[in-house]
């Protein structure tokens, strides 16, 4: 499906409410806006149940012929298993105040896209099947029967919120429709619901360790040529281990890294750093073929499947007996790192309290959960002097900044990743204030929304973000995004092409390995893109 | 038309009042049982929904940070709006319920040809829903004058205050000018502003308009319908000291605000309104952001089906070796069909 023109797809957007009441309003699922639903194949590899053959588009989605009692007991553990649910449930006061905070909304002026009206669609249940006054007053307490077109609604609006969290900054109460999208994914998940795009990386990652199913000697490959590519522009190779036994620290790093284009320039940064901490320092990092997935599918499928999925990270630093974990750029792989790995799979008392040993730092803020960030290590690094930069390397870069979601709402990891910039590039400009930092705007494909066929949706969503980006291109010239996500990386290039366009996308240790100095290097001409560096244009 | 339902429903509350005590003379129904009830409902109905949204656990610290966590030492952390500690909580929580910190954050979204996207500040409505709020509250402990004899000098410091204004007899306070213009306000909104007329419920306006019938009765029984004071005091120390009396000197408007008032106690566990005491449990904002720092547990943390290393080696093992990978088992004893 051919998108029309920006300008086009913008004058479009309307945020004048319907005439109905949107309780009147079926459901209508529109091509360009719904993820296709699962490979059954997937769905039976991890054991999720009632996978079969179904589309969106047919009026029977073949549910499980009791699937009101399923949705009805479902409901009904969660409530007793999440405070978040009860009282997300009972207290909003129906403000508005995050009605126009979520990127889907601004982009797509559905309603049913406005924060508040995505809870009200699982609250009006709530109210109908679990309070008196919903049973007795029904709608005039809000309350509605559940059915079948409630079910459709719920799948088609859980898949349009990125789980980004925004809308719960400016909630009086805290409420985070987060919370709801993931515990009302899990509803679905009940009734064998799903979508392609999380479903099968979620088997993948299962088996193979990683989203795109790559096996171990691939990745192993794929590693090796860049630093083949390494090489080829510095002249250093760097040698990077794998599942090695007894190292100090193990690396996890979204696969996604790996795999896409600009993500793998990142991925060149990290190699070219731990070959530079390694011979200056010694440090001794080692890659898994096992845990190579720093991203977790589970997280948008279900609490039960993040934690199957994340589990391999404290096993396999277990298997390897390494003192603590390192994690690359990704945004939900550090939500669910710093907010609920170690409630899930920890203690991880077969670990120690993470320490640089080059700069001696203590990461107290990491001495439980024993997994540091990477561009805290990083940040320490270039603090203590320990790297040697050219950051003239990077002048041809005039560079803004985008906080991801979950690093920033999720965990508050702000000044690092800036910090970082600062000593690896010279031309720097943040956004506007409303869009940056703990404001910050989605990407518009996360929580598992990066798939081809809703680019549209994607479009709309990113709008926000990319919106911002454009003051600064249009005001500083800025030509260049980065990110410390991996979902970032594949989902920018194609956004700021469509709404701004002249803006490329790196990220944080991309701009970090085209500044190191590595020991013994030939001068280089390029940077790790294979572009003439400032004055080598020639 | 939800808004006009609400107020006819509390138009229909008033005309029960008035024909149950002008009328029908039921004041001790009235003036005594139902307040009694009233009480009693709020009461228990508040802590049974407290104890109730207390029983399900917290399974995951998931507090929602809005500002630089607590990391390396030389980097400054935001310690109340991202608190490592439980004195940041206790910050943190203190300004969200004292001065609406959230809300105060708010912007209004605007789209122009550009294509283009502002975000204006939109501060009204954290003004006037903290006016009202607070309106409120001086109301309420100014209303325990009536509840308290001798009334503790904390009770007449703050009816002077809020009487300072000196104008009109009795003085009109100011709290009165306050609440009714914070509840225009907030009613104003819900009807004119079309996003949020579209999300609103009849509960939404329904303790807008009880509230506003509340305020209303007030003020005519201090300006207008004038009625014994002194008596209206007999009542209410009456009820306190579980003796009560109804002299007849006080006038049926007092029973209708004495109405207004009890439903609002009878609705208010079962509402919406129990935001107030939601807010102080909030999972986002409660929790201390110390997440890496300091294991939180899930009492239902329950075993889950992994894969093993164990079992993807088997699977990969030839690959593996031949990639000059490292494996546990050498390729040997590798059992080939051990797949999982
Ligand atoms: S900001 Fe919070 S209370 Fe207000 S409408 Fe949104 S979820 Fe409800
Ligand atoms: S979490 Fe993000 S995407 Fe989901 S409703 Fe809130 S603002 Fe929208």
């Amino acid at each position: 499906m051919a998108l029309p023109s920006a300008r086009e797809l913008f004058s479009k957007i309307s945020h004048r409410m319907p005439k109905r009441e949107w309780m009147d309003i079926p459901v209508e699922i529109k091509p360009g806006r719904y993820c296709y639903p699962a490979n059954p194949k997937s769905l039976e590899y991890v054991g999720m149940p009632y996978a079969r053959q179904w589309s969106p588009l047919d009026e029977d989605w073949k549910l499980p012929e009791n699937w009101m009692e399923i949705i009805r007991t479902g409901m009904r553990d969660r409530l007793d298993r999440f405070r978040t649910f009860k009282i997300f449930m009972d207290i909003c006061v129906r403000c508005g105040a995050c009605a126009d905070k979520c990127h889907f909304f601004i982009g797509t002026g559905d309603p049913k896209n406005m924060p508040v009206l995505r809870a009200e669609l699982l609250r009006s249940i709530y109210r109908g099947e679990f309070t008196t006054a919903g049973k007795i007053l029904g709608r005039f307490a809000g309350a509605r029967k559940l059915t079948e077109e409630v079910i459709k609604e719920w799948w088609y609006y859980f898949y349009q919120c990125t789980e980004c969290r925004r809308c719960s900054l400016f909630c009086p109460y805290g409420i985070d429709q987060a919370e709801l999208t993931i515990i009302g994914r899990e509803l679905t998940n009940l009734l064998g619901l799903n979508t392609d795009w999380i479903a099968t990386p979620v088997a993948n990652c299962y088996r193979t360790g990683n989203h795109l199913g790559i096996q171990p000697h691939a990745f192993k490959e794929m590693i090796e040529f860049f630093c083949d590519d390494i090489e080829e522009v510095t002249g250093i190779r760097p040698e990077p281990q794998f599942n090695k036994k007894g190292a100090d620290i193990l690396f996890i790093t979204p696969s996604g890294d790996v795999f896409a284009d600009p993500g793998t320039y990142t991925c060149m940064g990290y190699l070219m750093l731990f070959h530079y901490l390694k011979e200056e320092y010694g440090l001794d990092v080692t890659w898994s073929t096992y845990a190579s997935e720093g991203g977790n599918f589970g997280f948008f499928t279900s609490h039960e499947m993040m934690k199957r999925l994340n589990a391999k990270m404290y096993m396999e630093a277990k298997r390897l007996g390494v003192k603590w974990i390192l994690g690359g750029e990704c945004g939900h792989m550090w939500r669910v790192i710093h907010q609920y790995m170690d409630t899930m799979n920890g203690p991880a008392d077969f670990l120690e309290e993470p320490v640089n040993p080059i700069t001696g730092t203590k990461f107290e803020n990491a001495k439980s959960t024993k997994m540091v960030h990477i561009t805290e290590f990083t940040a320490d690094l270039i603090k203590h002097g320990k790297l040697k930069l050219d950051k003239s390397r990077n002048d041809n870069i005039i560079l803004t900044y985008h906080d991801s979601c979950n690093p920033s709402r999720g965990m508050g990891l702000l000044e690092e990743p800036r910090y970082i910039i600062k000593h690896v590039c010279n031309h720097f400009y943040e956004m506007p204030e409303n869009t940056i930092r703990e404001q910050t705007f989605c990407c518009g494909s996360g929580a598992g929304l990066n798939a081809g066929e809703i680019e549209e949706l994607r479009f709309l969503g990113g709008l926000p973000r990319a919106n911002a980006v454009k003051h600064v291109h249009d005001k500083f010239g800025v030509n260049m995004l980065a990110c410390i996500c991996a979902i970032d990386r594949a989902v920018f290039p194609p956004l700021m092409d469509y709404w701004v366009p002249g803006v490329d996308v790196t990220g944080i240790h991309e701009l970090v390995g085209n500044a190191l100095i590595l020991p013994g290097e030939k001068e280089r001409e390029t940077n790790l893109r294979g572009e003439p560096l400032p004055g080598k244009e020639g | 038309m939800k808004a006009t339902y609400s107020l006819f429903l509390v138009f229909g509350l008033v005309l029960v009042a008035l024909i149950g005590v002008g009328g029908l003379g039921l004041h001790y129904l009235f003036g005594v049982i139902i307040p009694y009830v009233a009480v009693l409902c709020f009461i228990l109905g508040f802590i049974c929904k407290v104890l109730n949204w207390g029983r399900s656990p917290v399974p995951f610290r998931i507090p929602t940070t809005a500002g630089q966590q607590f990391s390396l030492p030389w980097i400054k952390q935001n310690k109340i709006d991202n608190p490592s500690t439980m004195w940041g909580v206790v910050l943190r929580m203190f300004f969200e319920i004292f001065t609406f910190r959230s809300l105060f954050r708010n912007t209004k979204v605007e789209l122009y040809d550009g294509p283009k996207l502002a975000y204006a500040s939109a501060k009204w409505l954290w003004l006037f829903a903290l006016m009202f709020h607070y309106a409120f509250l001086v109301i309420f402990i100014r209303h325990m004058r009536f509840f308290t004899e001798p009334v503790p000098s904390i009770f007449q410091f703050i009816d002077k205050v809020d009487g300072v204004l000196q104008v009109g007899a009795p003085h009109i306070y100011i709290t009165e000018i306050i609440i009714l213009v914070g509840l225009a306000f907030l009613l104003l909104r819900r009807i004119l502003d079309p996003k949020i007329r579209y999300i609103s419920l009849p509960a939404d306006y329904f303790p807008l308009f009880l509230i506003l019938g509340i305020v209303v009765s007030g003020i005519l029984m201090r300006f207008f319908v004038k009625t014994d004071v002194v008596g209206i005091k007999q009542i209410t120390m009456g009820l306190v000291m579980l003796k009560p009396v109804l002299p007849k000197s006080v006038g049926t408007i007092f029973y209708v605000h004495l109405f207004l008032v009890s439903v609002l106690l009878i609705y208010f566990p079962f509402s919406k309104l129990m935001h107030m005491g939601g807010v102080f449990l909030s999972p986002t904002r409660n929790m201390i952001n110390n997440n890496r720092m300091k294991r939180h547990v899930n009492p239902w943390n329950y075993p889950v089906k992994v894969h093993t290393y164990e079992a993807y080696e088997d699977e990969f093992r030839e690959k593996m070796v031949e990639a000059g990978l490292p494996v546990d088992k050498p390729l040997e004893q590798s059992p080939a069909e051990n797949k999982e």
